[in-house]
């Protein structure tokens, strides 16, 4: 009997501390989300001119023009404003509206919920649909791979949207099951709040299970072509064991991954359906405040979406150490 | 292949496609009525009559009616179209040009420029675009122009993208590097090579990024945040909602045309792709081919080089068999000479005394009786049969060595056996016994259960057979715990003594480690633990030491042979390796072209080989060169064939 060498090998790496790896992507998100609002501050200001006649209207004098530049502090440089600013954004101050009397954080946290709840409802149904098409469609083929195939281009091809639209006219107008619009709140009424979100998270996620069950699909496919597959058949192990333990835990790396893209996507698709479906969430203060100019509001709007981005970014940088221990090390 | 007639064969591979083909024509069809609309319009889509509000359908002089304000649909849509198909080919035009340059730069040359330009495009990707364009929307206007021109500088890293992955993978290609050692130009290395090889992803995400475009666009304009003193299909979109319950139907004629179009263009762009990969799957193909061949040369080669690993291993065993080529060496010279054309054409099977020719019965003596096996891939006109009439017996405590170069199908024999054929693979004919039961006719299930306990297998590749994602541990003491219904406790111990007695010095942290933290010999012996875990009777062993280093391969070797006679297992060792086999193996049965050639005890084997293609296989086993590189040529050319 030789002596085992090889058994020496590398030692196992320790995986770095979680903690430290979450630092690291926050610094990187703040430092993103920085530079993000410096350019949008200085691109808003200075692409708008005559912000105070615009809000004091057309008959205003201009001692009043003055009165109300000095006032909203308009005729101070730029740098200072936005260092102010972002002094502000770190107590949870984002300034004053234009046109209405209203802090804009209290404006943009009090929709927030309703703007979540959607997001959040969505991400999940979309994902436990589209995770359960993929790993079907690559495990079985034949007509159903196909058949999931077209439903994907379809799904993907077609805008949001329209589809809300759809879902409008069959659902709440011709059958009449469903409202078409109103939004009741998740705590009051849990059933009421159900019957107002059907629609819009069913017209949100749709693009979302499209894209997302195309790759996890793929992936699948991939993983199931793998040698240790093979291995693991040749242990006698069951098929949906190596199924839903093995192959899933391979393969979701991918359709976590595309969930974090489309929910970017997803963001600006809620804020066409909050309007289409009347909820009062983020994006219907973004319609209305968008169209008079009102830039404090815009850029807390901003602040706050790439708030949530780098979140779920965070989320699933998190979410795929976790299934892939080769991802931890970096 | 000449690059003058890619495009057409692509265009046509293309237009074949009938799903890509129908949406082309859509797609036509739109643009030219839009292109068209002043002479198909036949109303000015802008005369407004309230007395004719919400005329249905094929009224007289509104063939799709009329909306709120009385104006005609279908004049609408058609202007709506020369609107809203410009717009979003303007924001494509300008992703083209700032992501197109910026892709070609960051991938050509690289550097600081490739690092900050993926910063950025991962910035402008990080903010949906739909909040981008109400906050330029806040300060700019409601001008349409104005905001596709935003959405395209938010568009261009998808074109930055894939032209930089297209020439970071183009980059490394000979042919672009001899272009720069000729002295090329870069602008002209570029313009030449690069280009043509990002044209294909170019023109497939344009039709993609259309979409997007089109889709944001009407939904911006849905929103009523757009300029509605133009006729766009967005903005008749955001009419027809506020019309919703009058006239729903108002809503139907620009869904239709921005639900046909983003379709299309998604169809088109798939269907281009399709057609792209089909060529590049044939010049894949091609590529894979080379390599088998460069794989196969390799594998002559090798060896010369595991005899010299299993000289010291036979030093310290005092091995007892024959050494290959001790006894051939004097026909080696003839062997050489013989004309290598005898190796297409494969005689007749040569049988030792104990293997009759002629196999009817099984030997039920024997722990597999393999008889008149065949395989074959995919059913009808393209099938293909691997597998030729191969029969073999393994009794329990034997080593049967299936010698063959790569394609002999010994491997394919082997995932027979197992049950574990790749997708399309399938037993076509001939029995498979395995203690007496016929495997063949068994179901699914039936053969995992047979599987890990009765028959098991140790793979090739020792760090590709590990799930990357699952501890070693749990790897090696789950099979125990289903199979043999140990309790978790248990299988840990037992798993434990396993990894100690395949030679692994720290088995706790050897468990409780990842595949991607041990060495590769560590990984293979941690297969071998696998494979034995459940005390199978039938070891199927797939080439076990080909992929470790030469001092490793004996180690395993002997492990291996030491493993077989404590279980008394039986043991099929597949190799190209007569060194291996000279080793451990009591039996050999040569495989070449699907067939068995020839099967013999080793030492008669090697003293006597008696088919054609054993003596040239032990030729390029003995030593002095001449031989070995005739057999390389043989098997170079035998491998493009």
């Amino acid at each position: 009997m030789g002596s085992p060498r090889q058994a020496r090998g590398p030692r196992p790496r320790k995986a770095p501390h979680v903690l430290s790896f979450i630092a690291k992507r926050t610094l990187l998100a703040l430092s993103q989300m920085l530079v993000i609002s410096a350019v949008a501050f200085f691109l808003l200001y200075l692409s708008s001119s005559g912000i105070a006649r615009t809000i004091l209207g057309e008959q205003a004098t201009e001692e009043q023009v003055a009165a109300k530049t000095a006032e909203l502090g308009l005729d101070r440089p730029l740098p200072v404003r936005y260092v102010e600013w972002l002094l502000g954004v770190f107590q949870g101050d984002l300034g004053r509206s234009y046109f209405t009397p209203q802090d804009v954080s209290d404006a943009l946290i009090s929709r927030l919920p309703t703007t979540l709840s959607l997001l959040i409802a969505t991400t999940i149904i979309a994902a436990l649909i589209a995770f359960a098409l993929g790993i079907a469609a690559a495990v079985y083929r034949g007509w159903l791979d196909r058949l999931v195939q077209i439903l994907s281009i379809a799904g993907y091809a077609i805008p949001g949207f329209l589809f809300a639209l759809l879902l409008v006219i069959v659902f709440a107008i011709n059958l009449g099951w469903l409202p078409a619009t109103g939004y009741v709140q998740l705590t009051a009424d849990p059933l009421g709040w159900l019957k107002t979100v059907i629609l819009p998270i069913a017209a949100l996620s749709i693009g979302m299970i499209a894209a997302t069950a195309q790759q996890v699909r793929g992936a699948v496919i991939d993983v199931l072509r793998q040698d240790y597959v093979r291995t693991l058949r040749s242990r006698g192990l069951s098929e949906r064991e190596i199924i839903f333990k093995h192959v899933l835990r391979n393969a979701s790396g991918t359709g976590l991954t595309v969930l974090g893209l489309q929910f970017v996507g997803l963001l600006g698709g809620a804020i066409v359906v909050e309007q289409i479906f009347a909820l009062p969430g983020l994006g219907t203060v973004a319609i209305q405040y968008t169209s008079r100019g009102d830039i404090p509001v815009v850029m807390g709007l901003l602040i706050i979406t790439s708030l949530i981005v780098a979140v779920v970014n965070l989320l699933v940088d998190l979410g795929v150490g976790f299934l892939n221990p080769k991802a931890r090390v970096a | 292949m000449s690059t003058s007639d890619k495009p057409e064969t692509t265009l046509h591979r293309f237009l074949a496609n009938p799903l890509a083909l129908g949406a082309a024509i859509v797609l036509l069809v739109i643009v030219l009525c839009s292109a068209l609309a002043p002479v198909l319009a036949g109303a000015d889509p802008a005369f407004s009559a309230i007395r004719d509000a919400f005329l249905a359908p094929f009224s007289a002089g509104h063939p799709l009616g009329t909306d709120s304000a009385g104006r005609d649909i279908w004049a609408r849509l058609l202007f709506g179209g020369q609107i809203s198909l410009l717009g979003a080919l303007l924001a494509l035009v300008v992703a083209a040009l700032i992501g197109i340059p910026a892709g070609l730069l960051a991938g050509y040359y690289g550097r600081w420029f490739d690092s900050v330009s993926v910063w950025m495009a991962n910035l402008v990707q990080s903010m949906p675009g739909i909040v981008v364009l109400l906050a330029a929307r806040a300060v700019l206007g409601p001008s349409i122009w104005i905001s596709m021109l935003i959405f395209g500088v938010i568009l261009s890293p998808g074109f930055y993208r894939v032209v930089r992955t297209a020439v970071i993978n183009v980059r490394g290609e000979l042919y672009v590097d001899a272009a720069k050692v000729s002295g090329l130009r870069d602008s002209a290395i570029i313009g030449r090579h690069i280009l043509t090889v990002v044209r294909g992803p170019i023109i497939i995400q344009a039709s993609l990024l259309l979409g997007i475009a089109l889709a944001i666009q009407s939904g911006l304009e849905f929103l009523g945040v757009g300029d509605n003193s133009v006729p766009s299909w967005g903005n008749m979109l955001n009419e027809g909602f506020r019309s919703i319950y009058r006239a729903p139907i108002t809503l139907l004629w620009p869904s239709l045309a921005i639900g046909l179009t983003c379709a299309a263009l998604v169809i088109i762009g798939n269907g281009l792709r399709d057609a792209l990969e089909e060529r590049g799957s044939s010049s894949a193909r091609r590529g894979r081919r080379k390599n088998v061949g460069t794989a196969t040369a390799a594998m002559a080669a090798l060896p010369a080089v595991d005899e010299a690993a299993l000289d010291e291993a036979a030093l310290d065993e005092a091995a007892p068999l024959t050494r290959p080529g001790v006894n051939t060496a004097d026909e080696s010279e003839t062997i050489v000479t013989a004309p290598l054309a005898d190796l297409e054409f494969v005689p007749e099977p040569v049988w030792s005394d104990s293997t009759p020719l002629e196999t009817p019965e099984p030997d039920p003596s024997a722990v597999l009786s393999v008889r008149r096996l065949r395989v074959g891939y995919g059913s009808g006109p393209h099938d293909k049969t691997v597998v030729h009439n191969v029969s073999l017996d393994v009794h329990a405590g034997e080593v049967l060595g299936l010698v063959g170069e790569s394609g002999s199908g010994k491997t394919q024999t082997a995932f027979a056996v197992l049950g574990l054929l790749p997708t399309g693979g399938r037993v076509t004919n001939g029995s498979v016994l395995f203690d007496g039961e016929e495997l063949t006719t068994r179901s699914r299930a039936s053969m995992r259960e047979l599987r890990g306990t009765g028959i098991a297998y140790i793979p090739q590749e020792p760090m590709s057979n590990l799930d990357p994602s699952f501890k070693v541990g749990s790897q090696l003491s789950t099979p125990m715990m289903r199979r043999l219904g140990l309790d978790k406790r248990v299988a840990r111990t037992r798993a434990l003594e396993l990894l100690d007695r395949v030679g692994i010095r720290e088995p706790e942290r050897t468990y409780d480690s990842y595949p991607h933290e041990i060495s590769g010999g560590m990984a293979q012996r941690v297969l071998i633990a696998g494979a034995v875990s459940c005390r199978p009777r039938l070891l199927i062993a797939d080439e076990p030491t080909t992929a470790l280093d030469v001092t490793v391969q004996a180690e395993v070797l002997r492990l291996l042979r030491e493993l077989q006679s404590e279980q008394e297992m039986a043991v099929i060792l597949v190799t190209h390796n007569f060194g291996v086999v000279a080793d451990i193996c009591d039996r050999v049965a040569v495989m070449n072209k699907g067939t068995i050639v020839e099967q013999n005890d080793v030492e008669s084997l090697f003293a006597r080989p008696r088919h054609p293609y054993t003596q040239t296989l032990l030729g390029s086993t003995l030593e002095g060169g001449p031989s070995r590189i005739d057999l390389d040529r043989a098997e170079a050319e035998g491998a493009h064939r």
